[in-house]
This record gives structure tokens, C-alpha cells and sequence, in this order.
């Protein structure tokens, strides 16, 4: 059995819906940000696949920078995360709707 | 001359403007000289444009004089000019002098009243009004003069508006004009819509070169019409008319029966194109109402007390004839007419209004009786006016009407009757107002019949009174005698018996006497309930009472009425003499004395009928119209007289309540009517109102659902990202192959 | 054998993935995740992008994750959370829904569909062996990409003093979070359409809320 890239591509689809439920299912703002981690992995790995198919860089070159701007945004983040969850011990992402009409 | 044209409408103009700033500051009488000098240099420069013109050759004599312009909108181009011809000089003719003259009498009558200056500024408004409706060179300046007279009716009508009734009259004047001002506006839309223009020279001609097709010009003269009977109070929109007689005698002279009134039959003289081209039953519906109001008009005025009420029915009904002339297609008789009553009609309102003053303001004719001799040039001049009216050769008012009656003639036959049986009529009712009013027995110093009833009701007390004091009087006489008899015998006992009972027996005497003097009283009392309102003859029921009438009886009787000022007496005169001779503008002998004819003929378009009888047939109809009138006149002073006939057979209720159309109308509107009203505004309120608050309602509470959405969470939003996200990879499955 | 090791590395990754979402301690859930970066660092190899393998394990599962295991020790939030019950109506119907979706629809585009990358844009740079590939790696980001390298840089740079800035300890109390009416399973959201747009609830203060900058409360 040749592993072919559409097998690389299927993985990708069902980790980034399993990244996209876990984003919608799960209350605790870390766990979520993991989901979010478990995404941006499906995406790399389709770039790298995609580019090991047209035997071209640009697909790694799209994953350095991803992984870059991931890094990036999960220190943001977690900055606020930090900065919100120090003010209420327990609190979920359901707390945070003041902005609610 | 003509370049001065502006200044006709202009002057009055100016009289209106200084009136309306300074006139309180004028006063009295300067404020009115200085209207009526507005209106006679209006009539200088009328009579100078006029030589003008008559000077000029017969196909010269229409000019537009454009002044500025008014209305630029894309394409409608209106301008403010003035169109002088033949038709819109005649009118402005007899509008500046009349009015002139109704200026200067106005000086007298309005003498003593606290709004003197007010009523000029609103006289000299109307003016102008009138006369940019005369000379406007466009439908859309002829309806601004046309509004413009509406409003002034309605600001002289109510003149004296702290009594409500003169203000609920010019506000009846001013909503039934309004419905004919509608027609009048659908058919500018429509002018404009056909013909891109609304000037008449654009109208006018375009229509006789044949270019319009007949439905356009049907719907445009229809309209048109509407809007004339509003104004000249034809019917059914009269109604206005007889109680517009609340205002000031002079204006009903001006407005309502020498120049507003006339405006539709000049708007229908001026589109005689378009009625030409019209349908041909136009024509006939035209001359038809103008037959069947006049003969309405007629049977009413009959039965009519208020002496300016009679002219005003007297006004519609003359009307009536000028519109069966422009059905006929006598447009040349109906401005004959229109001339001729002017004069006439005017003379009449302003003699009314004479005798008004000298009467002290009491307009009922049942008070009025033997005013010649207080009142001499009034009687003269009204006289001369019943004339003329009547149909008396050889005043005005025969001429004009005894040719309209020949086109009758020539359309209908049944037409004619109509006009006939009116004109008698006409002879009829105005014979009995001139009798009633200056000849027979003076009423004006009878007790009024609520004064006679007062004195015939405290005679009735007392006589219950004296039957009473006889009753009682009996009782005591008979306990007297019982005494007596009651007593000792004895010469002097039975002397005191007899003598009781004499007293009895008399006692019961005086009884008897009273009660029949109560009957008496009584018999008197329901006589004089069933006698006419209109005491002729010398009532026997009041001779009884005459010492226990009131002192105001007296008083009034010994109050004569006296004649005018000079300043109303004057224009009275004038008006006799226009009167008298005015049928010389258009005598029928021969070509050469139809002066009118030849004057308007530029104007008519070829759209004159030619009568098509002999004249042997109109020496006929003369004749018969002529007997007509004697016959009217004859049973008029039979009836007031001589009282050989009773008077009370032509004066019904019904007729004296106008048919009861007035409240029919009251009662439909009040009814069915504000029901209809009540409904349109319910309609307005709930469907309109509740569409433009429903989708206020609607959004609001599409606004709560959606709101739901909103609730804050990041994840609700999450979700709304993923469906997005699924929505996204569907789009790209539909566009691949597979 | 690649097909094995393909195979092994994809089970490893699942496996990861669905113990990220079913942990409910959430340093199990980190452990989780490193499993699944490891998975993918193995599927990298497998595709000669050596470097970028590398970089997933010592950033990705090296920083990342200790960053992650930092903040839970930090804030204590590895208190289990109630996975249990969910107060958002439909939240887990629509979850279910949306992943349901995209995994089925995207494995129908991928397996069904005929239509493949044309590859037709995006001719960067040739693609090498495992051995070559970081060299080659560093020269197409030194030369054609360093702009987009520098600003990078820039952006990390703003994300550290960002973060120190956010997260920095502040003097005085620190204001509570406001408590809003969440719209719970009990109260759908439609009925609270009569509150205003302001509950009474609320003690956020816009003004006040900042201390953050100021440093004084």
C-alpha cells in the first residue's frame, strides 16, 4: 500500500475536526487554546504534504511561519487568559459575556 | 395704452397693500375713498386700453402682455401676463366700473362701523383677485384670481364674524366652492398633461385648428364645468349663495351677483373651443342645468321673506339663464346677460341694501310696506331695476334675456318652456317684492305678531282673573243671601233677602260676562294663529289690544325710514341709467346694432350658433315672453295689491324651505356622510398609520428574536464560526466534480 | 513501510487528539497534546521536512506545551472541570453538527472529488531530500522570504512585551469579573429580552476597570 498524499490530507481534515469540537465542547479557555494548537497542526501538516506532492518549499515555508505566529499568539493569550483568570478563580470562557445584548 | 394694462389689476393691488398697513390709521372715510379711487383709476386705465382696442382692427385686438415668469419647472412654463381681448375687457369693464360704484356706495353704508377700513382692504383685494382672473393669460393665473375671490367671499362674508352664524356661512362658501375648485384643478392637470402648456393663446388655438382628440376635450369642459357651477352656484353647488347674504349688503352686490358668480360663465365663454369640441352632450348637460336651476331657483325665491334673499335666488336663477345661453352656444348672449345684470342685479342688491339702511337693519319684508314716500330715488332706481329684470321692454334686462330665449328656441323648444315658465316667474317674485316693499299699507309701524300675542296673553290672564274675582264673588252673594234668609223674617229681612239675591243674580251675571270674555279672548288668539305671516290687510285682532301693545310699538312707528346719503343714492342712479339703457350694446334689428356680437366675435372661435329661425318666429317668442312677464307682473299685484288673490297659495313651506335640499344635504353629510368620513379616518388611522407603526412593531420584535443571538459567549460565536466553516467546505463540494 | 509507520504515527495522533478533548484535567490534556505533536513530528520525517520536525518538537512540544503546563500551575486551574453538564443549550448538538460536518464533508471533497492541487501556483523552491532540506530552507527564508523573517521577529518581540505587560502582577486589590446573567439551560435565552441593556447586575466599572496601565487602583 503506496501512502498516497490524499492519506496525509484525511488525517489533516479529521484533526482539525476533532480541534474544531474540542473549540466548541470543552468550558476551560487552556483546554480550548489546545484545541486551537490541534488545528493549526492539521493545517501544517497539509501544507507540508501539499508541498511534498508538488515537490515545491513554499509549503514548509508557510509552516515556519505558522508555527511562528502560533507560538506568538499563545503567548498573548495566554497573557490574557492570565490576567482575566487571576480576577476569579474557576472561571470559564461562559463567564466572559459582557458583551452580551 | 395697452403696455398699461398691469396697471388694472395693479391699482387695486396698491389700495389693498396701503390698506392693509395704514388703513387703521385712515380711518373713516378716507380708508374708503381711497379704495374707491383704486378702483375708478382701474377703470380709467380699463376704458383707455378699451379705446385702445376699439381703434384696432377686429383680428388685432388679442394681445399677451407677459410680465415675468412665474412658474419655470422643467416643462411647465408659466408666466405671469395678461391676455387683453375683447372677452377679458368686457369683463373688466363692468368689474371696474360696478365696482367703483360699490366702493363709493360702500362709503355710505358702511358708515359707523368699527371695521370700516378693514372692509376695504378685503373690497380692494377682491378686486384685484377678480381682475387677475379676467386677465390672466393662463388657466393657472385664472385659478389664482379664482382662489383668490373664494377667499375674499369667504374674509367678507363673514365680515361681521363675532356672530357665529356669518362665520358658519362663509365657511359654507368657502367648502362648496372647493368642490368645484377640484374640477377646475383636474382639468389644469389635464390641460397641461395634453396640450404641455396651460396659456389660453397655446389651449385656445391648438383646440380650433381640431388637433385634440374629443374624449380629452369632454373630460377638460366637464371638469371645467365643475368648477363653474361651484362658483356660480348652480346645482346642486348653490348652496352657498343664499347664505352668503350674512355679509354686508355691498359685498352681495359685488361678489355675488355682478362679478364673482359670473367668473364660471366666463371660464366657459373663454374655452368655447373646447366645448365645441367636446362630446355633444355636454352642450345639453350645460344648458340643462343652467334651465333647471333657473326654474329652481325661481319657485323659491317666491316664497322668500328676507329681501336679500330673494335677489340671491333671483341671482342663481339668472345665472341659470347665462348657462343655458353658453349650452345653447349663445356665448354672445350669455355675456349680454352677465353685462346686463350686472347692472341690474347690482342696482337691486344696492337698493336693498337702501332700504335695509333706512329700515334699521330689518331685512324682513313683512315689516317693510309704503317706502316710497320716505324713500324716493331708492323706490325710482329699484324700480327701474324690477323693470329690467322682468323683462320690460325697453330696459337691459329684456334684450339680454329675450335673446337667450331665442337660442333656447332654436336648441329646444323644451329648453325654452323652461325658460319661459322661469321668466315668468321672475316677473312674478320681483313684482311682489317691489309691491311689498315700497307700495300697500305701511307695516312697518305694526305691533309685531309676538308683541300682539304678549298683549292678547296678559288680556287672557287678566279675563281668567276677573272670572276668578266673578266666581268668588258669586260664592260671597250666596253665603250673603243664605244669611239673609237665614235670619229673622221682616219687611226689612225680606228687603235684605231681595236685595241679597239682586246682588246674587248680578253676581252671577258678571260671571257669565267673564267667561265669555275669555271665550272671546281665547277665539281671538287662536285666530291670530291662523292667519299668514305676511299681514296685508289690517288685522281685527289687533285692534282689541291696541291700547296694552308695548311703547317700542309706538316708537317704531313714529321712527320713518329716511333715504340714503348721496354716496349711496348716486351709484343707485348710475346703475338706473345703465339699467335703462344698456340693452343698446346688442339691440337684434340689424347687423349693424349687434355691437356685441361684432365686439367678442375674435374670442368665439366661429363656435357661435347661428340662429336658424326666422324673424318672424323671433318677433313670436318676444311677444309670448313679453305677455309672459305681464302675466307674472299681473298676478303679482293681484295677489300683494289688491289682494284679489290669496297670497298664501304661492307661498308654500316647501318653497319657503328652498325643497329642503339645504338640509337634505346637512342631513346626508351629517349622516351617511360623516360616517363615510368617520371611516376614511379609521382607515387612514388603522391601515395607514398602524403599516408605518407596524413596521416600527415589526422590527422591533424581529429585533428581540435576533437579540437572542447575542448573549456574549464566545462560544455561541465559536459555533456561528464553525457553521460559517461548514458552509464554506459545502461551496467547495458544489463546485467540484466528481 | 512508510505505510506502517504513516499508520502507527496517525494512530498516535488521534489518540492525542481525542484525550485532548475528553481529559478534564487539563495538564492531562497538555500530556495529550505533546502526544499529538509528536505524532505530527514523526508524520514531518516521513515527508523529508527534517527541520520542521525538529522545530515541532523543541518549539512546539518544548515551549508551547511548557508554557501551557506554566499557566495551569499558575492560575490553578487544573481544578477538573465538569464536562457533565453544559449550560449552553445546544451547544453540544450543534458541536456535534458542525464536526460531524466537516469531517465528512472534507473527506468527501478529499476522497470523492477528482479534481487535485494543480500546483500551478507557488513555485517557490525546488523541494530536496530530508538531508538537504534545511539548507535549502535557509537559504529561500534568508534571501527571497527575510523581509517576512524580520517582521516575525518584530511580531515576537511584541508578543513577549505584550505578555509581560498583561500578565504583570498589579498592586492593590484586584477588581472582581463581573457577574452577568448567563443564559443557562434553565433560562433559555429568549426570556431575557425584557432586561435591559444594562443589568443591574452589572458592577463593571468601563472607566475604573484599568488598573493595568496605571498601576494605581
Amino acid at each position: 500500500m503506496v501512502v498516497t498524499t490524499t492519506w496525509y490530507l484525511a488525517l489533516g481534515a479529521v484533526l482539525f475536526s476533532l480541534g474544531a469540537v474540542g473549540l466548541l465542547i470543552r468550558r476551560n479557555p487552556l483546554v480550548m487554546f489546545m484545541c486551537v494548537e490541534l488545528m493549526l497542526n492539521a493545517v501544517n501538516l497539509t501544507f507540508v504534504s501539499l508541498g511534498a506532492e508538488l515537490g515545491d518549499l513554499g509549503g514548509q515555508l508557510s509552516v515556519f511561519f505558522v508555527l511562528v505566529v502560533a507560538a506568538a499568539e499563545v503567548v498573548v493569550g495566554l497573557a490574557v487568559v492570565v490576567a482575566i483568570m487571576r480576577r476569579r478563580q474557576g472561571a470559564t470562557a461562559d463567564d466572559l459575556s459582557v458583551l452580551g445584548g | 395704452m395697452l403696455d398699461l394694462v398691469w396697471l388694472i389689476p395693479a391699482l387695486p393691488l396698491a389700495g389693498f397693500l396701503v390698506l392693509t398697513f395704514g388703513g387703521r390709521r385712515l380711518g373713516e372715510p378716507w380708508a374708503g375713498w381711497l379704495a374707491t379711487g383704486a378702483m375708478a383709476g382701474s377703470f380709467l386705465v380699463t376704458a383707455g386700453v378699451f379705446l385702445d382696442l376699439v381703434g384696432r382692427d377686429a383680428h388685432d385686438r388679442r394681445s399677451v402682455t407677459t410680465l415675468f415668469e412665474w412658474v419655470p419647472a422643467g416643462d411647465l412654463q408659466v408666466d405671469v401676463g395678461f391676455l387683453v381681448d375683447p372677452l377679458s375687457l368686457t369683463m373688466c369693464l363692468f368689474i371696474t366700473g360696478v365696482g367703483a360704484l360699490i366702493h363709493l356706495y360702500s362709503i355710505g353704508y358702511m358708515h359707523g362701523d368699527g371695521d370700516f377700513p378693514r372692509f376695504f382692504t378685503y373690497l380692494n383685494l377682491f378686486a384685484f383677485s377678480m381682475l387677475m382672473l379676467v386677465l390672466g393669460d393662463n388657466l393657472l393665473l385664472t385659478f389664482l384670481g379664482w382662489e383668490g375671490v373664494g377667499a375674499c367671499s369667504y374674509l367678507l362674508i363673514s365680515f361681521w364674524f363675532t356672530d357665529e352664524a356669518n362665520a358658519t356661512a362663509g365657511k359654507k362658501a368657502f367648502v362648496t366652492n372647493r368642490i368645484g375648485d377640484w374640477g377646475f384643478m383636474v382639468a389644469i392637470f389635464l390641460t397641461f398633461f395634453t396640450f404641455g402648456s396651460v396659456a389660453y393663446v397655446d389651449v385656445l388655438d391648438t383646440t380650433a385648428a381640431g388637433t385634440v382628440a374629443q374624449s380629452t376635450a369632454t373630460f377638460v369642459a366637464v371638469m371645467l364645468f365643475v368648477g363653474a357651477i361651484g362658483k356660480s352656484a348652480q346645482f346642486p353647488l348653490y348652496l352657498w349663495l343664499p347664505d352668503a347674504m350674512a355679509g354686508p349688503t355691498p359685498v352681495s352686490a359685488l361678489i355675488h351677483a355682478a362679478t364673482m358668480v359670473t367668473s364660471g360663465v366666463y371660464l366657459l365663454t373663454r374655452i368655447n373651443p373646447v366645448i365645441a369640441d367636446a362630446a355633444d352632450w355636454v352642450p345639453t348637460m350645460i344648458a340643462w342645468t343652467g334651465a333647471g336651476t333657473a326654474l329652481f331657483a325661481a319657485t323659491i325665491a317666491v316664497a322668500q321673506r328676507d329681501i336679500k334673499k330673494v335677489l340671491a335666488y333671483s341671482t342663481v336663477s339668472q345665472l341659470g339663464y347665462m348657462f343655458l345661453a353658453v349650452g345653447c352656444g349663445a356665448y354672445v348672449a350669455a355675456v349680454f346677460h352677465m353685462v346686463t345684470h350686472a347692472f341690474f342685479k347690482a342696482l337691486l342688491f344696492l337698493g336693498s341694501g337702501s332700504v335695509i339702511h333706512g329700515m334699521d337693519g330689518d331685512q324682513d319684508m313683512a315689516h317693510y310696506g309704503g317706502l316710497r314716500r320716505f324713500m324716493p330715488v331708492t323706490a325710482g332706481t329699484f324700480i327701474i331695476g324690477w323693470l329690467a329684470i322682468a323683462g320690460v321692454p325697453p330696459f337691459a334686462g329684456f334684450w339680454s334675456k329675450d335673446e337667450i330665449l331665442a337660442f333656447a328656441w332654436n336648441e329646444s323648444p323644451l329648453l325654452w318652456v323652461v325658460g319661459l315658465v322661469t321668466a315668468v316667474l321672475t316677473a312674478f317674485y320681483m313684482t311682489r317684492q317691489v309691491v311689498l316693499t315700497f307700495f300697500g299699507r305701511r307695516r312697518f309701524a305694526d305691533p309685531r305678531p309676538d308683541e300682539v300675542d304678549a298683549a292678547w296673553a296678559a288680556r287672557l290672564i287678566r279675563a281668567d282673573e276677573a272670572v276668578e274675582a266673578a266666581r268668588t264673588a258669586v260664592v260671597d252673594a250666596e253665603a250673603a243671601a243664605e244669611a239673609c234668609r237665614g235670619t229673622t223674617a221682616g219687611a226689612d229681612a225680606e228687603a235684605a233677602v231681595v236685595e241679597a239675591e239682586g246682588v246674587l243674580a248680578a253676581a252671577v251675571e258678571a260671571l257669565a260676562g267673564a267667561e265669555d270674555l275669555v271665550t272671546d279672548v281665547r277665539a281671538a288668539a287662536d285666530a291670530r294663529a291662523e292667519l299668514p305671516a305676511l299681514a296685508l290687510d289690517d288685522a281685527p285682532y289687533v285692534g282689541a289690544v291696541a291700547d296694552e301693545l308695548p311703547e317700542t310699538v309706538a316708537a317704531r312707528a313714529s321712527h320713518h325710514p329716511h333715504e340714503s346719503p348721496w354716496t349711496m343714492t348716486l351709484p343707485l342712479g348710475v346703475l338706473a341709467v345703465l339699467s335703462l339703457l344698456g340693452g343698446l350694446i346688442q339691440l337684434p334689428f340689424s347687423s349693424t346694432t349687434k355691437r356685441l356680437e361684432h365686439w367678442l366675435e375674435p374670442t368665439l372661435f366661429h363656435n357661435e350658433v347661428h340662429l336658424s329661425i326666422g324673424a318672424g318666429t323671433l318677433w313670436v317668442l318676444a311677444v309670448v315672453a313679453v305677455a309672459g312677464g305681464a302675466v307674472g307682473i299681473a298676478v303679482a299685484v293681484a295677489a300683494y295689491g289688491r289682494r284679489r288673490i290669496d297670497h298664501t297659495v304661492f307661498e308654500r313651506p316647501v318653497l319657503a324651505e328652498a325643497w329642503r335640499f339645504d338640509r337634505t344635504v346637512s342631513n346626508l353629510m351629517g349622516g351617511p356622510g360623516r360616517a363615510g368620513f368617520e371611516a376614511t379616518a379609521a382607515f387612514d388611522r388603522r391601515v395607514v398609520d398602524g403599516a408605518v407603526e407596524g413596521v416600527a412593531t415589526l422590527v422591533r420584535r424581529e429585533a428581540g428574536v435576533l437579540r437572542r443571538f447575542h448573549n456574549g459567549l464566545v462560544r455561541t460565536y465559536a459555533v456561528g464560526i464553525g457553521l460559517g466553516a461548514v458552509g464554506l467546505v459545502l461551496w467547495f463540494l458544489s463546485r467540484s466534480s466528481f | 513501510m512508510d505505510a506502517t509507520v504513516f499508520l502507527i504515527s496517525a494512530a498516535i495522533v488521534l489518540v492525542g487528539a481525542l484525550g485532548v478533548l475528553v481529559a478534564r484535567n487539563p495538564v492531562h490534556a497538555a500530556l495529550f497534546l505533546v502526544q499529538t505533536l509528536f505524532g505530527v513530528a514523526v508524520l514531518f520525517v516521513l515527508q523529508d521536512a527534517t527541520f520542521l520536525a525538529a522545530v515541532q518538537v523543541i518549539v512546539y512540544a518544548g515551549a508551547v506545551v511548557i508554557l501551557f503546563l506554566f499557566v495551569i500551575m499558575l492560575l490553578g486551574v487544573d481544578r477538573a472541570e465538569d464536562l457533565g453538564v453544559e449550560p449552553i443549550v445546544g451547544q453540544r448538538p450543534l458541536a456535534a453538527v458542525i464536526g460531524a460536518s466537516l469531517m465528512g464533508l472534507l473527506l468527501t471533497l478529499l476522497l470523492v472529488a477528482t479534481d487535485g492541487p494543480t500546483g500551478a501556483l507557488g513555485r517557490t523552491a525546488p523541494l530536496g531530500d530530508g538531508a538537504d532540506n534545511t539548507r535549502r530552507l535557509g537559504e529561500a527564508l534568508f534571501t527571497d522570504y527575510v523581509f517576512a523573517v524580520e517582521l516575525t521577529a518584530l511580531l515576537l518581540t511584541v508578543a513577549v512585551v505584550g505578555a509581560v505587560v498583561l500578565a504583570r502582577t498589579v498592586k492593590g486589590a484586584l477588581h472582581p469579573l463581573p457577574v452577568v446573567v448567563v443564559a443557562t439551560a434553565e433560562e433559555p435565552p429568549g426570556a431575557t429580552e425584557e432586561r435591559s441593556s444594562v443589568d443591574s447586575d452589572t458592577e463593571l466599572d468601563i472607566a475604573s476597570t484599568e488598573s493595568i496601565e496605571g498601576g494605581d487602583a
